[in-house]
This record gives structure tokens, sequence and C-alpha cells, in this order.
């Protein structure tokens, strides 16, 4: 499926693991000179996990910071029951979203708070569809259209989006880092993954995928 | 809206749509994957929005979606590094006050420990001789509640009952004063007698001995 692909891509090879592994106790032993070489694969999905809730590339990188911080200051109470990566991500969650709420007011996180979690939403564009070759991504405009997307959904479904399908955390790991029930996770992805459909068939609409590829007459929507 | 109701067992659009993201995740059971399989088999549209859906999941979980601000690596690292420097440092600062202490400790410790094998305690009675020329490792003959210490076999040891066994040096350490009839030998009787000549049984000495400890009746009990 396409969740288990997913998995598959981001695991670590069996050597990997065992690298990891290797490293996380000598960490744990006290060689806090390596922690950069354990954390340095995960970088990346730390930075985008805090931007996901922050939107602010500066908030975002201090977050990611702490986060890391935080992590090596608890190391000793990592256990391998959890991935590696999937502890990282939820600390910086967790610091994410308390510096976010340092930063609203009470007013603006009631009324987040009020927002209902409506399952319904209905599909707009429809067309023929096919694949998107991941060559699509080697193109700036490409990534830097879809970050746009992702941007202007609401702050709830796009946090949802993107520890589900971009950080691959399960949904059940998603909703223990946002402290929301499972119900509210597969809902709010369901309005996450359909709305950036439509606005991703609307950007072919306007041609942002105009120089892939495609066969004539196909669009991949 | 696509609605075909051919049969009872299909499905509505809208029930397809509402599940798309489970099926995509694989949580629905076998009956409705079935039903929206055979759906999709016969619904463009819906198979427009299930196509289009997927492209959004596997674009999205793409690394490349991950753009980090120019020099996070970086900085990140430094501040890792830092830290375990700073960490380091504290170790070092604290190590270097925490060492002369350790030794302070142990060498007051060490004083005490010796100072607490040597303690005498004070004699039982102010009346006794020092008795500093008995050899301290001679076995000698102590019993509850008295404040002698005898030669074994003396006919002046009370409450025998209770009698222990110490050196004389432990017994002196725990306050107990000669017998000055079975320890006479040992003892500098020209300090305790008031012109008295040594070795004689002077009534002065006995009068500077408790009376629980002089056996009136001479004997042992």
């Amino acid at each position: 499926m396409m969740a288990e692909a997913n998995l598959a891509l981001r695991s670590p090879e069996p050597s990997d693991a065992a690298h990891e592994q290797h490293l996380i106790e000598l960490v744990q032993r006290g060689h806090n000179e390596l922690f950069y070489e354990l954390v340095q694969p995960y970088e990346r999905r730390v930075y985008a996990a805090a931007f996901a809730i922050l939107r602010n590339e500066s908030d975002a990188e201090d977050v990611a910071q702490e986060a890391m911080l935080k992590a090596l200051a608890n190391i000793r109470q990592f256990r391998a029951e959890a991935r590696f990566s999937t502890w990282l991500i939820q600390i910086t969650v967790n610091e994410a979203l308390m510096r976010r709420r340092r930063e609203r007011t009470v007013a603006m996180e009631g009324l987040d708070n009020r927002q209902d979690d409506d399952p319904e939403y209905a599909p707009r564009e429809f067309a023929d569809w096919r694949e998107i070759p991941s060559e699509a991504l080697e193109r700036k405009e490409v990534r830097q259209q879809l970050a746009s997307a992702l941007a202007s959904l609401d702050p709830k479904y796009r946090e949802v989006f993107v520890l589900r399908d971009m950080q691959q955390l399960n949904i059940q790991e998603t909703a223990e880092a946002l402290g929301i029930s499972i119900a509210s996770v597969k809902t709010r992805l369901l309005r996450a993954r359909l709305m950036l459909r439509d606005l991703l068939a609307r950007g072919w609409e306007s041609g942002w995928f105009s120089r892939l590829p495609f066969q004539k007459g196909t669009k991949p929507w | 809206m696509v609605n075909r109701e051919t049969n009872s067992d299909e499905i509505k659009c809208q029930q397809v749509w509402r599940e798309i993201s489970n099926y995509l995740e694989d949580d629905v059971d076998a009956s409705l994957r079935l039903a929206m399989d055979q759906h999709f088999r016969t619904c463009v549209r819906c198979r427009s929005v299930l196509e289009g859906t997927r492209n959004v999941v596997r674009l999205y979980s793409d690394e490349r979606m991950i753009e980090m601000p120019a020099g996070f690596s970086v900085r990140m690292k430094r501040r890792l590094q830092q830290n375990a420097r700073a960490g380091h440092s504290r170790w070092s600062s604290w190590y270097a006050w925490m060492v002369p202490l350790a030794a302070l400790l142990l060498i007051t410790g060490g004083i005490r420990v010796a100072n607490s094998l040597t303690v005498t305690h004070p004699m039982k009675t102010a009346h006794g001789q020092p008795a500093q020329e008995i050899p301290p490792d001679m076995p000698v003959v102590v019993t509850t509640g008295a404040k002698l210490f005898h030669a074994s076999g003396c006919p002046f040891i009370h409450n025998k009952q209770t009698e222990r066994i110490l050196t004389a040096r432990e017994a002196m350490r725990e306050g107990y004063v000669p017998c000055l009839r079975c320890m006479r030998k040992y003892l500098n009787t020209t300090i305790v007698g008031k012109g008295a000549g040594s070795g004689t049984d002077n009534p002065d000495l006995y009068a500077n001995q408790d009376d629980d400890d002089l056996d009136a009746g001479g004997g042992g009990q």
C-alpha cells in the first residue's frame, strides 16, 4: 500500500539501523560529540515538522535546535521500542506546539479550538489522471507550488498532513504528537489530502507541470 | 457528482470520498474495499480523486519537498558542538572543585574514623586510674553495669552472667577502669595511694572505687 511504500522508502537499511543503534548507545554512555552524527539524517525532517507548525523559518530553525538539544539531554530515556526518528519528531512537535502556544493569544487559541472537523469535503476538480513522475520535484517551481499549496491549508490540516505524509508518523503517533484523537487525525488527513489534490489540479490547469513529459491529452488528476 | 446506483452493493461517490484516505492507508474492511474497487472501475471521477490523492501523498513524502534554510546544518552542528563543549566545560568546572572537595571530605572522614577507632569513653568512675601500664592486648573481663575491668578469675567481679572478654585497650576505650585488686601490679599505686607503700592493700585505694565494684563480700556473684 501507499503508506507502506512510503515507510519502506524512509526505513533505514539494516546496517544503517545497526549503526544508528550503536551511535545511540554511545551517546547514552556520554559520547555527546557523536550526537550530531546520530541526528544528521533527520535534521531535514525535524526542521520540516517545526516549520509545519510555526510557518516561520527562523522560529522553525530555533525550535529544531532546541528540540535536538532536548533530545540530547534526554537521550538516556530513549527506548528502542520506538523509532529514533519518531522520537525526535515527537520532541520537535512538542517544542513547536509549546512555542506556538506561548506566542498565541488566548482568544485566538479559543477560536481555533471551536473549529470542527467536518469530514464532508467534496472534491471539485475532476480530470483524466496519471501518475506525476517524481522527477517533477527536480524543478524548483514545482516544489515551490507544492509548498505554497501546503502553506495555504488551515494549520490543523497542515500539521496532520505533514506529520503523517511527510514525516511518516503513523496515525497513532500523529495523534499522540498533536494531542488529538485518532478519529480527528483521520478526518483531518482526509481533508488535507483532498484539498491539496484540488489545489494541485488547479495548478495543473495553470501550467505548473506543463514541461513534464506527460502523454498528450492526459492530466495527472 | 456521480451517483450510479445500478445495484444494491454499489456505493455512492460521497462515501468513496469519505473513505478514500482510509483506503490509501489500507484501513478499510474487506467488503468496503471490494465495493470501492468496483466503484473505481466504473467511476472516472472517483478514479481521478483516488489517483490525484495518491499523487499528493507520493510527491509530498519525497524528501526533496523539505527545503531547509541555507546554512541550517552548519548552524545546527555548531550549536550541538557548543552544547557538548559547554556540557564538558560545566563538567570540568564542577569536577575541578568537586575533586578537592571530595578529597577534603575523605580526609575529614578519615580523621573522624581514625578518631572513632581510638576514642576513649569517659572513665566510668572519676576515681579510676588511667592504667597506662596494663598491656593493651591483655584479655580482661567486664560486666554490664560495672565500672571496673578485671583479670579473669578476679573474685571481685560482679554480675558475672553479663561477663564480656575484651582486651584491656577495648575496656579502657569503653571507659572501664582497672580493678585495684587484680590489676594492682600494673598500677602506679603511689599516684593513688596517700603515702602508703606500694603493693599493699591500701584502704584508700579501695575507697576510690565505687561500692558497686567493690565486693563487700569478697566474692563474685
